[in-house]
């Protein structure tokens, strides 16, 4: 089932995260490197992706780091999320108002495995670099 | 898939989308209605007051968000005091950061007082005057006190986050979901507290359970059995912030003490709910988790969140006498900094302690190079300490604080197995 939870449009690569992630502590905002030790994905970079991940984490200040990384290039482009979560819809929606992007946050399935390239919209993620 | 429809929406709602009431009360109305969508509300509910976190400085998009606020001449629509920033405009001198840094973040702070709200500038809006009552539906930010307003006071909140706070103040209206309904606010969990009577008496039992409970309970609604009347306001207020810290807890019931928890049927359905026990062992672990150590210290910090009038009074007659050799620094409110009056001012100063009020020694750069372990009587700031400001913590009552501060090095008693 898909869920518009932001509409927007996004194509690139895809990083699909097992776990949660904290924006607030978790990443670094200046660079967009995951930067929580205890994470599985840490030294990886959000930055330019569609980030695939099951619900953000911690602090509601993660809005605030979310949306200043959207400004800066440093964030993702869309979100896949396994369920709705507040503070990630919050942080892209002032995102997209402020800085006209259009960012999309999507509940949905995420295809595997993560090579390729992807587009996120209002019908889903899905590969297009195959025929 | 469009959700819109499922909000109903009323034509005061409506007017605000439409622009009718200006493009920042637009703006805020079309972020309430979203996160009514994301939550499933059936409709908005008006709310009487709020509390705002996003005065804190956490970058540009902050400031752009306030600024495009005030420049479209928006003004919050409620009663709404201000969360902690990372300045104390009482005390200027002891921040130790970057003058980049500070001047962003003073222009946030006035953007926000531009707006209307009060300059309480505290994470305890709970220790202000005229406080919210029983059943009152508010919108408040700042994850302690989410969990103070809705557990001991009763009021009803949702988490609100950075920009949703703000939004819900300007429009006066907030997500009828989760915990603003009857239905969102039964327990879910059920948590028995076995450990021998005389630890109730104990302030840092509080703390220690809270820091349990958000590890073991997450989002969940604890039940708490095993506590009675002992769990004061200031002994729930370390318990729930301690929780919200290293869990995402925004209520928990104590039965037989918290307003809507008079017997545990009052805040269950029929049966089945999941139980658990915490004894003195899982609260020694607690406290192993949260940081102990041995040896010199470097600092001290206490009052997170804010300490209350009540809790410098009792520190003033706990210091008499005594002097610090480290550091040791007191956060607190100017409300409650007023409250307790000029003799507890004295003894606190005279004892060697710093008063930082308007921020917190965890946030903000005000704590130098140390040269030990700091120690604290709260969970929250034993849990990010550590990663904000890259510190070793020991954690202990006040009284351990106090003992451990004179003599320059850890001092704890063994009620809680360290």
């Amino acid at each position: 089932m898909t869920r518009v939870l932001v509409e927007g449009f996004a194509e690139g690569p895809l990083l699909a995260l097992d776990q949660a992630l904290s924006f607030w502590g978790g990443v670094d905002a200046g660079t967009g490197r995951i930067i929580d030790r205890s994470h599985p994905a840490e030294g990886r970079s959000v930055a330019g992706v569609i980030l695939s991940l099951p619900h953000g984490r911690g602090s509601s200040s993660a809005a605030t780091v979310l949306a200043e990384m959207i400004r800066m290039g440093t964030g993702p482009i869309g979100l896949v999320l396994a369920e709705p979560d507040e503070i990630i819809v919050t942080g892209v929606f002032v995102a997209n108002a402020l800085y006209s992007t259009s960012v999309p946050v999507v509940v949905t399935s995420t295809p595997s495995p993560e090579i390729g390239r992807f587009q996120l919209d209002s019908a889903g993620c899905r590969r297009i670099d195959i025929d | 898939m469009n959700t819109a429809e499922e909000v109903t929406l009323e034509d005061r709602d409506l007017s605000a989308l439409a622009g009718e009431l200006g493009e920042g009360v637009k703006l805020a109305m079309e972020l309430v209605v979203k996160l009514a969508e994301v939550s499933r509300a059936d409709q908005l509910i008006d709310i009487s007051r709020a509390h705002i976190d996003g005065c804190l400085y956490h970058g540009q998009a902050g400031v752009d968000f306030a600024q495009r606020m005030v420049d479209s001449g928006t003004s919050v629509s409620v009663p709404t005091t201000l969360n902690v920033s990372s300045l104390d405009l009482l005390h200027p001198e002891l921040y130790r950061g970057e003058e980049a840094d500070a001047r962003e973040a003073r222009r946030l702070m006035d953007l926000h007082v531009d707006l209307g709200c009060k300059p309480t500038w505290t994470c305890a809006p709970y220790q202000l005057p005229d406080r919210p009552e029983l059943g009152e539906q508010i919108a408040w930010g700042e994850s302690n006190a989410i969990v103070f307003a809705n557990s001991v006071l009763g009021a009803r909140t949702n988490r609100y986050g950075d920009f949703a706070d703000l939004a819900c103040a300007i429009t006066g209206r907030a997500p009828h979901s989760g915990l603003h309904t009857d239905e969102g606010r039964l327990a879910t969990v059920v948590v028995e507290v076995e450990v021998a009577d005389e630890l109730l008496d104990e302030d840092l039992l509080y703390p220690l359970l809270g820091h349990w409970l958000g590890a073991n309970c997450g989002v969940e609604i604890p039940a708490i059995e095993g506590l009675d009347e002992r769990a004061d306001e200031d002994r729930l207020k370390a318990l729930g912030a301690a929780a919200a810290s290293s869990g995402a807890t925004a209520m928990f019931h104590v039965v037989g003490v918290t307003p809507e928890a008079s017997t545990l049927q009052a805040v269950t359905r029929s049966g089945g709910l999941r139980r658990l026990t915490v004894d003195s062992d899982a609260l020694a672990t607690a406290r192993m988790q949260l940081g102990w150590a041995k040896g010199n210290i470097g600092a001290v910090s206490v009052g997170t969140p804010h300490m209350s009038s009540a809790g410098l009074t009792k520190l003033a007659n706990q210091v008499s006498g005594l002097r610090t050799v480290v550091p040791f620094y007191v956060n607190t409110s100017r409300s409650s900094l007023a409250e307790a009056g000029d003799s507890a001012l004295s003894s606190i100063q005279a004892f060697g302690a710093t008063i930082v009020t308007d921020t917190c020694t965890y946030i903000t750069p005000i704590i130098g190079d140390v040269s030990g372990p700091v120690m604290t009587d709260s969970g929250k700031w034993a849990y990010y300490a550590p990663g904000n400001l890259g510190v070793g913590v020991v954690i202990g009552s006040l009284a351990e604080c106090i003992t451990s501060a004179v003599a320059g090095e850890v001092h704890l008693d063994e009620r809680f197995g360290a």
